[in-house]
């Protein structure tokens, strides 16, 4: 009977290493602790098991969960079922990447640097931004401090966000808002798009960001020519709230006159975990550097004159500058992002537009015929990316119980956040989608009642 | 032997290609018709093109530039670099945990929905608090989610002037800066001469202004606040709450709890004290934990059961509402409640009895050539004062510098501010005698080196992929991503 195989320390150790200490036994350690508060029973746990009882039993527990590999999957509403390449989790499964702790002592860490300089340099390229940072928690908090960014480099306290802006993240930025005691309030939509008439109504001088989302929740693309001028004309700053998927096919954001990117990164070769890990984007122009919140990777030389990397900027930070932090944000999603990273890398320019393509074209080709059956129509005309919000003939809970006995996984309903929205439901189709699926799915909805 | 490594953007060449898809099924239609013309790129991605081999190659590389856990001994102070268990990670990425949609009906994510409930249990059970929420994705999130708890309570009983969150000088950085996300203001309570909070600066800094005190026990010198239980009531009898930092639970499970010692709110870093690994900088987890009181300001929504079926509650009409997009980072929580199914109450009991052995033992063999303030019995960590030698000309960067040449990773350096020349040293539970031997003596051997040739010392590192790096010139001329020249 040995110890437990995560303690080296044998009996004949803790003895020795009392004796150096100079106590004689392991409760001198604990003196120190009050002995009213002392918890004087053991812990109630259940008892320890092996390894092989442990795997078992979490076998056990992830057999009772559907998922992405055992159903075909039409949900989206921000983490989608895209093609993940083997080689990421090669690479992220690599543990001096990801037993490592952030990276303090960049002369031995220079492959995290490296790689945390590169993906901000991918995320660039695709926003058109001039700096990222190294990520966020996801694209709630991303879409969170984003707006707050605005707010500090404005030294204004309200914001306006889109109806269109994914319910998830609006939830998130409430909270925030809320406990910063910042105002926002909510542009309203029109056809499932936000209703730009109104923004010009709403904003003023007191307003420091705007917060949109392209391509937006419902899936359609959003016409924000012009929009930056309506904001810059206020001195605000116009954040959006983008799907790193779309970017090979629509405008970089800094040619709409973006100032802070942010947005959920899932889609680049990220699990979806039940919603977490996932990756927060966050991205802007130059003259917001200092407000960014999180680590920053950045250039520098050896004392022999190489190119190296260490963490740069950190007098925004929280163990720098402590109550006068940019954020309080300290771990991030680093190992996320590597993913990323190595997807971009993998995917290259040609295979992120190929998978683009995909997704709009079996996209369009889904709805079209949904559409086009009896009882079901696009609940907005307009273009759309990679999803499309429909109205279906009846509840939405009872469509999907029905495509779950053919191992489907059916839309995401949409009436819980937009209650005026009655029997709707959000369909995403990516590029891992084949037509035969999405003609069983039409056939399934067809026969539905 | 020292070269610089290419960016993955000066390699590849045009019409490389890394990837594989299967070819497009459907009927396709012209772009135009599809995509507005006004906001679709004109210009192509500009992204690296590589064959996969590349990128294997490119990444490989990067890993060996890299120091883990795995690589080696990592006493990085108050961040409780264990070792990660490889099984761990297996199960986390079981396809029925990591393919799950967020948007899944209840009844498809009846595993996930038990395993958050157990995992709850086995907290509330570890920490002494009356119920957890997962969703906060790390350490300083799960700070913000418990001052934004805690903001809710007050504001629930229409106490509006307490806008004041007290922080002792020893807290880590994240604590005065969540309290300015939250909207507070920072109040800084000094330590006294053992280390401790000052109890009359407590004492005089609370009022009813006072909406919570963030403690770190045992605190950032590894010591135990032994005037916990007065500290407790000094904040209570003012109308404030207590909220615990739990980075430091690695010293003190089946010993103490939280909860017992007064605590109102807790978060955990199960990323640190629960075994899950640290990723280079995250994905974390950050668990917050309330007493009942405070239940009804948790995030939703919360996981309960009825008749055997777990189901999410988001009926809280007193919640703070979210704060991630969906329930937290789930598969860190699958790894934290591995680990703890695999070590069982005596396993975490043991976890922290070797770490607080560990540290003390350790501490008592680089005493005979360092300094070590508050020089009394400490739980798992402790702070060496380089203040000494930085007179002799090399301090604790430079000793950091030093390690780094003898394939150990660094304390935590200058930090905490209240220790010159700060050196932290977490030991932790995962490493052996022998270990802590070797990175005695190489302490030693660089306390030697620093006698004869401190400038030598302070040159350093020498047997690293890269020299010393110029943080100085990285700040003053960022640059902070590759362009094409």
């Amino acid at each position: 009977m040995g110890g437990h195989h995560y303690l080296p320390l044998t009996d004949e150790d803790r003895r020795e290493m009392l004796k150096e200490i100079g106590v004689d036994s392991i409760e001198d350690l604990f003196s120190d602790i009050p002995e009213e508060v002392r918890l004087k029973r053991a812990l109630d746990l259940p008892p320890a098991m092996s390894e092989l009882e442990a795997i078992k039993h979490l076998n056990s527990l992830a057999a009772k969960n559907k998922h992405l590999n055992n159903c075909t999957s039409f949900m989206g509403a921000g983490v989608y079922d895209h093609f993940i390449p083997s080689v990421i989790k090669h690479i992220t499964g690599r543990s001096e990447f990801y037993t490592s702790y952030t990276p303090y002592q960049a002369e031995i860490s220079q492959g995290i640097l490296q790689a945390i300089f590169e993906y901000q340099t991918m995320i660039c390229q695709l926003t058109g931004m001039d700096v990222a940072n190294a990520s966020m928690y996801d694209g709630g908090t991303a879409v969170a401090e984003g707006a707050i960014m605005g707010c500090g480099a404005t030294r204004r306290s309200k914001a306006l966000v889109s109806r269109t802006v994914s319910p998830f993240y609006r939830a998130v930025l409430q909270n925030y808002f809320n406990s910063r005691g910042l105002e926002l309030e909510e542009i309203p939509l029109k056809d499932g798009r936000t209703d730009f008439s109104k923004l010009e109504e709403m904003i003023d001088d007191r307003v420091a960001s705007v917060i949109l989302q392209q391509p937006n929740f419902f899936g359609l693309v959003e016409d924000l020519e012009g929009v930056a001028d309506v904001v810059h004309n206020h001195k605000g700053a116009l954040v959006v709230s983008v799907d790193p998927l779309s970017l090979p096919l629509l405008k970089a954001p800094a040619d709409y006159g973006a100032d802070i990117v942010v947005g959920e990164g899932q889609a680049l070769g990220v699990p979806p975990s039940f919603g977490g890990p996932l990756l927060g984007i966050m991205a802007a122009r130059s003259k917001f550097v200092r407000q960014l919140p999180g680590r920053i990777a950045g250039e520098t030389v050896d004392s022999e004159g190489n190119r190296g990397f260490v963490l740069t900027l950190q007098t925004r930070e929280q163990h720098i500058r402590r109550e006068k932090a940019s954020s309080n944000i300290c771990s991030n999603e680093a190992l996320v992002a590597l993913a990323a990273a190595v997807y971009m890398a993998s995917m290259g320019p040609h295979g992120m537009r190929e998978v683009a393509e995909q997704c709009v074209q079996k996209a369009a080709y889904a709805r079209e015929k949904i559409g086009a059956l009896n009882g079901y129509e696009p609940a907005f005309a307009g273009q759309y990316f990679k999803e499309f919000a429909m109205k279906v003939p009846g509840k939405p809970e009872e469509l999907n119980q029905m495509l779950l006995q053919k191992d489907i996984l059916g839309g995401v309903d949409v009436a819980p956040f937009y209650p005026e929205m009655e029997n709707t439901m959000l369909f995403a189709v990516t590029e891992k989608r084949t037509r035969e699926e999405i003609d069983v799915l039409v056939r399934e909805l067809e026969g539905w009642k | 032997m020292r070269k610089q490594k290419a960016l993955i953007f000066e390699m590849g060449r045009a019409g490389r290609c890394g990837y594989s898809l299967p070819s497009c099924d459907v009927p396709e239609k012209p772009l135009d018709d599809l995509l507005p013309k006004n906001m679709r790129r004109e210009e192509p991605l500009e992204l690296p093109e590589l064959s996969e081999v590349g990128v294997i190659r490119h990444y490989t590389e990067l890993s060996t530039r890299n120091f883990g856990v795995d690589t080696g001994f990592y006493p990085l102070g108050s961040c409780t670099m264990k070792y990660n268990p490889k099984v761990n990670e297996e199960v986390a990425a079981l396809p029925g945990f990591a393919f799950m949609h967020p948007c899944q009906p209840e009844h498809t994510v009846q595993g996930a929905l038990e395993l958050y409930y157990n995992m709850e249990q086995h907290l509330k059970e570890l920490t002494g608090m009356d119920r957890f929420t997962m969703q906060p994705a790390a350490g300083a999130h799960g700070e913000l989610t418990g001052l934004m708890v805690i903001q809710a309570y007050h504001r629930h009983r229409g106490d509006h002037k307490r806008n004041k969150v007290l922080v002792p000088v020893t807290a880590h950085g994240t604590n005065p800066a969540t309290v300015t996300m939250a909207g507070y203001e920072v109040v800084q309570i000094p330590a006294d001469e053992r280390g401790n909070v000052d109890l009359e600066a407590l004492k005089e800094a609370v009022d009813e202004t006072t909406s919570a005190l963030m403690l770190t026990n045992p605190s950032t010198l590894g010591l135990f606040e032994e005037e916990i239980v007065e500290m407790a009531k000094v904040v209570h009898e003012a109308g404030g709450l207590l909220y615990y930092d739990g980075a430091n639970l690695n010293a003190i499970m089946g010993y103490v709890r939280p909860g017992d010692m007064g605590f109102d709110v807790v978060h955990l870093n199960i990323h640190k004290t629960l075994s899950t690994p640290h990723g280079g900088g995250g994905p974390g987890s950050g668990p917050v934990g309330v007493k009942e009181r405070l239940i009804p300001f948790l995030p939703k929504p919360v996981v309960d059961k009825k008749d055997d079926q777990f189901y999410f509650d988001y009926d809280l009409p007193n919640s703070i509402g979210k704060v991630q997009s969906f329930f937290g980072n789930f598969g860190v929580v699958i790894k934290a409640y591995n680990y703890v199914c695999m070590m069982g109450a005596d396993g975490l009991k043991q976890v922290s009895t070797d770490a607080v052995l560990n540290s003390n033992y350790l501490a008592s063999l680089l005493k005979k050539t360092y300094y070590i303030p508050y020089d009394r019995i400490r739980k798992h960590e402790f702070v060496v004062s380089a203040k000494p030698e930085s007179k002799k000309g090399a301090g604790a960067g430079d000793i950091a510098k030093a390690l780094l040449d003898r394939g150990f990773h660094p304390p935590t350096v200058y930090f905490p501010l209240i220790v010159d020349e700060a050196l932290m040293t977490e030991p932790n539970d995962t490493e052996s005698k022998e270990t802590l031997d070797a990175y005695a003596r190489a302490m030693e051997e660089i306390a030697e080196e620093i006698e004869k040739d401190a400038e030598k010392v302070a040159a350093g590192p020498y047997y690293t992929v890269v020299g010393r790096l110029d943080e100085v010139r990285a700040a003053r001329n960022p640059v902070l991503r590759w362009q094409k020249e």
